[in-house]
């Protein structure tokens, strides 16, 4: 251990001090959830961008990872179950400088809340939405989501789940979302590339996060042990940009295919086209 | 003025003939709205429409969402990113808006709602008149709740009472229901909007201290906070979850019962301002009709055609069905002997005179379940039957 590193534990200050707000912490999150190092990488992320902090909101449903806005010290926004994206798209088009970051996991963004999720991507709503998949609902105790896989068990499936799962890249790459990145919280250098790149993008912009949770999931699939979930990850992960979306659904034993898989530019957004039906409506005015 | 400048003014002051629907969306845009989400449901579409096309050319926003829940949600987000911001509906929709109302209730964030109530339960009457989402108002969503709820019963009071929505909502920060009925959207007469300097609009009171001493939900006097938004500086902090002032989430008893009391009183305790009723011949009234919506107009007929056969008749008229104007209600029970509630459900607001009448004196329901306003004659028959 360096001297720099020695200091920086034995001092009260914490790097990320500032960015979080004062008297939120400790953080309910359990110990190996690897929501804590996305949290970081997303605030290294946000900060790094240059974005004036006063244009940052994030917005985020419920849930574990719905929990992250209210840590952060941005305008931030604790929503309802499932309603995040609509909220940031009333946040988002009444300031077209405004950067709004959702933040929610696999059950809000993609069971109750998926219709939102498709039709923001379809407008091309200028948010960028972070999805922490955790394959089940780890808030309310461990049961089954849409990106539960066949063979997978959770207390709402205690024979193992029989459905498939949602292939949520691909789901985004089809409602025409403008960038669309999965890595695994294991690697969080790439997991924060790619919030960087989401968030300096216009449109909207997409990563899938796959997260450790061995409290509700890990301990029913014989994966309850720490780090256990993140070494699976290591082993089965492989990266590809080029992978075509369609062949990368995560089942029980399929490989893990991460990367980059759009990242197109110049697409006209939500706002775009708002301010565009503005000029057009106000054309006769001066006549 | 000629019609084509018009268009671009946020008050289109001078004589329409118009609708319902159209006077509610002009009344909006005249106090300021700038955001408008919606999904297209008959009665109310016209309110969208009249949205789509007008906003734009005043610097504003319409979006058409994927469905009411979105469009309750939306207007949320857009009040927190500062503007004035709407949504029109009818009952089913509605239904679908109630937990969001909810957020919105808990996290005293300004927004009007417009409900152009259709006949139900379910899909019931989309093209026919109902008042059956009286309770739904009040009731909908879960947790406890004062809701603003006003009911015009013009086309000029659509305009109207759209500004009163809007200026309660930003006065006592709450998402307020303008509750309109499917007569009132569809029917055409005369609107007079006044000068653009007539207009009374009121602001969000915005807080005085800096965001590093700033409390979000440290109350005033008149127990609202006052309501940084984003992009000011200020960390805005919002959560449905029981907060404390900090807006942090306090998952315990004592700031739970602080802040839903609060939320609630900042509504009861100033109910004074916000009841509003019309009183029709109720001096020397031994009857007295208690209506709302449309079939206040059929009401007034009813006295008039009573007053004629010399039978004392008069007419309250609920103008803000919530609060429930309860006082006022209970000072006519001592004064007459029989009040008539006709409306267009199965006793909702019967249900809520009977409640405050406190038993001195008579209350009796007339109602119809929807598709068709009373007819002053049938009302008529019932009082004559008694006097």
């Amino acid at each position: 251990m360096t001297e720099d590193q020695n200091e920086l534990l034995e001092s009260e200050a914490h790097p990320l001090d500032g960015f979080l707000r004062e008297g939120r912490i400790p953080h309910i999150f359990c110990p190996a959830c690897s929501l804590g190092s996305i949290t970081n990488v997303l605030i290294e992320a946000i900060n790094e961008s240059g974005i004036d902090p006063k244009k940052i909101a994030v917005v985020s449903g419920i849930g574990c990872t719905g929990r992250i806005a209210g840590y952060l010290n941005y305008d931030s926004f604790h929503t309802t179950h499932g309603r995040a994206i609509p909220f940031a798209i009333g946040l988002s088009v009444t300031d077209p400088e405004r950067k709004v970051i959702v933040i929610s996991g696999d059950g809000d963004l993609f069971a109750i809340g998926g219709n939102h999720f498709i039709h923001a991507a379809r407008r091309n709503a200028n948010i960028t939405v972070i999805c922490v998949n955790n394959f089940n609902y780890g808030m309310t105790g461990g049961q089954a989501g849409p990106t539960t896989y066949a063979g997978q068990f959770q207390t709402t499936a205690p024979y193992g789940s029989m459905e498939e799962p949602f292939n949520i890249p691909n789901l985004a790459v089809s409602c025409g979302a403008v960038y669309v990145a999965r890595y695994t919280a294991l690697d969080v250098r790439r997991v924060k590339e790619a919030f960087s790149e989401a968030i300096a993008k216009s449109g909207f912009s997409f990563v899938e996060v796959l997260g450790s949770c061995p409290t509700t999931y890990g301990r029913r699939n014989q994966l309850a042990e720490g780090k256990k979930i993140l070494e699976v990850f290591a082993e089965k992960t492989i990266l590809n940009h080029d992978a075509d979306t369609r062949d990368i659904r995560i089942d029980k034993d399929s490989p893990i295919i991460v990367g980059k898989f759009v990242d197109i530019e110049d697409k006209p957004t939500l706002t775009d086209n708002l301010l565009a039906i503005q000029r057009v409506s106000q054309a006769k005015k001066g006549r | 003025m000629s019609k084509q400048k018009q268009e671009f003014l946020e008050v289109r002051t001078g004589e329409h003939f118009t609708t319902g629907n159209h006077a509610a969306a002009e009344g909006a845009l005249s106090v300021g709205c700038k955001f408008f989400g919606g999904y297209p449901i008959t009665p109310s579409s016209e309110i969208a429409e009249t949205m789509a096309l007008r906003l734009p050319q005043l610097g504003g926003n319409f979006v058409q969402f994927e469905d009411e829940i979105a469009s309750i949600v939306g207007i949320l987000g857009a009040s927190w990113g500062g503007v004035k911001s709407m949504t029109a509906t009818s009952g089913p929709g509605y239904s679908l808006m109630v937990e969001n109302i909810g957020l919105g209730m808990m996290t005293e964030t300004p927004c009007v709602i417009i409900n152009v109530q259709r006949g139900g339960p379910s899909t019931g009457l989309p093209t026919l008149v109902g008042q059956q989402d009286i309770m739904q108002t009040k009731w909908g969503a879960h947790g406890d709740f004062e809701p603003i709820v006003l009911c015009p019963n013009s086309v000029q009071e659509c305009f109207e009472l759209a500004i009163e929505a809007f200026n309660y909502a930003e006065k006592f920060r709450l998402p307020v229901t303008l509750l309109m009925d499917e007569v009132l959207g569809h029917m055409s007469e005369r609107l007079i909007i006044p000068d653009a300097s007539k207009i009374t609009k009121i602001e969000r009171k915005k807080p005085k201290d800096s965001p590093e001493n700033h409390l979000p939900y440290k109350p005033d006097e008149n127990l609202v906070p006052p309501m940084a938004v984003a992009g000011e500086g200020y960390r805005v902090m919002m959560t449905g979850l029981t907060h404390d002032e900090r807006g942090y989430p306090d998952l315990n008893p004592e700031t739970q019962d602080k802040q839903v009391r609060r939320i609630n009183d900042k509504i009861r305790l100033n109910k004074k301002d916000i009841i509003r009723v019309e009183e029709y011949m109720l001096d020397d009234a031994e009857y007295a009709i208690i209506s709302f919506g449309s079939v206040a107009r059929a009401a007034k007929g009813t006295v008039n055609r009573a007053r004629k056969k010399g039978i004392k008749v008069g007419l309250l008229r609920l103008i803000t069905i919530w609060p429930f104007p309860d006082e006022r209600i209970e000072a006519l029970a001592k004064q007459v002997k029989k009040i008539y509630v006709p409306e267009i459900n199965y006793g909702q607001i019967t249900r809520e005179v009977e409640r405050s009448v406190h038993g001195k004196t008579e209350v009796k329901g007339i109602f119809k379940l929807g598709g068709a306003i009373h007819n002053p004659q049938e009302i008529l028959k019932e009082i004559e039957g008694d006097a």
